[in-house]
């Protein structure tokens, strides 16, 4: 069998969207769209097309894809392939919308992958478990004999770091999803010892369309260092949130307001960055340029604060929320997470005391002894957060320093979910 | 006894100081775990006098055991000190010595090889600390007439009384401690309240 | 001696904060506030090799190691 991709009969276009489909596709519209998964007949053929594509993990730490494939590839023994749908986020709705309206896609990814390492065990993890739409999905390949690789659904439990990478292997191995320390990593040592290849859905609904198109025309839209598009998870200062997909290196101001009713920009989700508005409004979403905000793209969380609403409020909540979900494993974040979740709460409060604003200084600031300093990226997220909500909320802190506010609606803005994990059975 | 020879008091004397060193063994075991400090002396001074006089009781055991058998007075075999229960003498409470020496080596012997074995594993064979310890006091008790009045009797209850004692202080701390689950949580109940109070803690929550 | 550089590192999850590595080996590691170690990431230069390997064995939670890059 030949490697090089046959060009398909109708020319698909690179226009967008590529991922979302008008209305939730069923297995028979799916393939009348797409066509069958054009399995190579060989585990690592696919790898050099991905490689090509220029593809990076959409789940937030837009690793290059074809690295990891090629890790597990080249391992022998049993190995593990996992999509990874537990978006953990609770801004983000991306992931959740895919496997409703386009699960059949992210299978075909799934099942390519497997094929491109070798892989014999599949797995499919997200928060939502076995829902009726992935159910009836699975059942109809089944019956079609598409996926040479059984899928197993496990449920993730709905803490944070559910999703992250070891967390994912160690709940799979009946463990608590908790974050384990590496080396290894999980495409060595993953599930059971097996190389686990972990990939977020979209990640995977992106190869399932490299595969059948190629990596030129993947590369059609986006920018040359950061080819493709992506999804993202919008929210507009009147609260409603939609998600998008848009091409890398979209200007932000065409997802986003920068007018007079947004406050601030919140880029990358709870462990993204804040950016102030209007002098962050010429950026465009790709890591290269945002980089220089300190910023990053993450799994496409982008929100405009409304003029109205309190960021020091808004951030306080997120970073109480972010405190409470750390696995409490590691001294540092253990120690310093919920103390700069107090430090913050008094600083959304009216007065505070001047040794708060140092504190979170040395917790949060530059050479801070958080970041970097725990198993996994939950502490250096927070204090990313942290850091560029004391920066662009600045004024606010001076105002509420004197017992005012500028903001007018008290209601909660970014989403955060109800209760705190108080016992070990909320990680399991 | 009378004809009683010199490896008799050997013996004996060892032994003695084998049931003092392991009281103060597992004592330093427990203050190691519990991150506490004698007064006066850096971290690694309880780390160290944890391992070297857990080293120093094997060697005082051995010389006990090496003591009995060498005694022409009673008909002990060389490996009574590892084999329970093959001794004609005492046959039952030299037994437990031996039961307790074996889980001595066998925390000493996986200690040595701490890097290099499964962390779950070590901890659970570390434990037996509390089974061994027990055991070597019924040994001391049971086979030597000389412990069983007198000064040397105080002695060993003493040391069992420290050793229940701190024993069941560990069990205390054990049931004090914050569960996981509820670390974060603790630590923020913490500084809130003493954000309210405009105080500055130094409290940490070790796990 | 090692031929190949090594550096210690310390697995957080595994680390309760005795302390006992930054007694053992100031030169490279310090205490945070809250007593958990802060480890120099740089190889470990050669005069410090020993001290570094008797404080890898003196942690009682196993968390410091030695590693080869």
């Amino acid at each position: 069998m030949t490697t090089t991709v046959k060009e398909p009969a109708t020319r698909q276009a690179a226009a967008l969207p590529r991922l979302l489909p008008a209305a939730p596709e069923d297995l028979r519209h799916h393939l009348a769209r797409y066509g069958p998964a054009p399995y190579r007949g060989q585990a690592g053929l696919l790898i050099g097309d991905i490689e090509t594509s220029g593809l990076t993990g959409r789940g937030g730490a837009a690793f290059p894809v074809y690295r990891k494939l090629a890790i597990v590839a080249q391992a022998r023994g049993r190995k593990v392939v996992v999509a990874n749908g537990a978006e953990s986020e609770p801004a983000s709705r991306k992931d959740e919308l895919l496997l409703r309206a386009a699960p059949n896609l992210v299978l075909d990814g799934l099942q390519l992958a497997a094929e491109a390492t070798g892989a014999t065990e599949a797995h499919l993890y997200t928060h939502h478990g076995a829902t009726p739409e992935i159910l009836r999905a699975l059942a109809e390949r089944a019956a079609a004999g598409l996926d040479p690789v059984s899928v197993t659904i496990t449920q993730a439990p709905p803490r944070f770091l559910a999703g992250q990478e070891s967390a994912l292997v160690n709940h799979l191995g009946g463990g608590p999803a908790r974050p384990t320390f590496g080396p290894p990593r999980v495409t060595e040592r993953g599930l059971h010892g097996a190389p686990t290849l972990v990939q977020n859905v979209e990640t995977l609904a992106h190869i399932a369309l490299i595969a059948r198109y190629g990596p030129r025309w993947f590369r059609a839209v986006g920018t040359t260092a950061e080819p493709g598009s992506m999804l993202a998870t919008v929210y507009s200062p009147d609260g409603k949130c939609r998600v998008v997909e848009a091409e890398i290196g979209a200007p932000l101001n065409t997802l986003l307001s920068s007018g007079p009713d947004t406050r601030a920009w919140l880029v990358g989700g709870y462990h993204g960055t804040w950016l102030p508005v209007p002098q962050a409004a010429a950026l465009t979403l790709e890591n290269a340029t945002l980089k220089k905000y300190g910023a990053a793209a993450g799994a496409g969380v982008l929100a405009a604060l409304p003029s109205d609403r309190c960021g020091l409020t808004e951030a306080a909540r997120v970073v109480g929320y972010l405190a409470a979900e750390s696995a409490g494993q590691c001294g540092p974040c253990l120690n310093g997470l919920p103390r700069i979740a107090a430090g913050l709460a008094e600083l959304a409060g009216p007065g505070h005391r001047r040794q708060v604003r140092a504190d979170l200084e040395r917790w949060s600031g530059p050479q801070n002894l958080v970041e970097g300093r725990g198993a996994c990226n939950h502490p250096d997220g927070t204090v990313r957060f942290v850091r560029s909500a004391l920066l662009v909320f600045a004024p606010e802190i001076s105002l509420h320093a004197r017992g005012q506010c500028s903001a007018t609606n008290r209601r909660p803005f970014l989403p955060l979910p109800d209760g705190i994990p108080t016992s070990e059975e909320d990680w399991t | 006894m009378s004809g009683s020879t010199a490896f008799w008091y050997a013996s004996r004397a060892t032994g003695i100081v084998a049931l003092l060193l392991l009281t103060a063994v597992l004592v330093l075991g427990i203050l190691v775990n519990r991150q506490g400090r004698l007064p006066g002396l850096p971290r690694f001074a309880v780390t160290s006098l944890h391992r070297n006089l857990s080293l120093l009781s094997v060697a005082f055991i051995a010389v006990h055991v090496l003591a009995a058998v060498l005694d022409t007075y009673v008909s002990i075999p060389a490996t009574a000190g590892v084999i329970p229960f093959v001794s004609g003498y005492e046959r039952f409470w030299l037994g437990l010595g031996a039961i307790s020496f074996d889980l001595m080596i066998a925390m000493i012997v996986t200690s040595l090889l701490r890097g290099r074995m499964n962390r779950v594993l070590w901890r659970a064979i570390h434990l037996l600390a509390y089974l061994s310890w027990p055991v070597a006091f019924a040994h001391s008790i049971g086979s030597s007439k000389d412990l069983q009045h007198g000064w040397l009797l105080y002695l060993a209850v003493g040391c069992a009384l420290v050793v229940v004692a701190a024993t069941a202080w560990r069990l205390a701390q054990a049931a004090r401690q914050v569960p996981r689950a509820a670390r974060v949580a603790a630590v923020y109940a913490q500084h809130t309240s003493d954000n309210r109070r405009s105080r500055r803690t130094r409290e940490t929550v070790k796990r | 001696m090692p031929l190949t550089p090594e550096t210690l590192k310390v697995n957080p999850i595994d680390c309760t904060g005795h302390g006992v590595c930054a007694e053992l080996l100031p030169e490279l590691v310090s205490l945070d506030e809250w007593g958990y170690p802060i480890v120099d990431p740089r190889p470990v230069p050669p005069q410090l090799d020993r001290e570094a390997r008797r404080a890898v064995a003196a942690c009682p939670a196993l968390a410091l190691k030695l590693m080869r890059k």
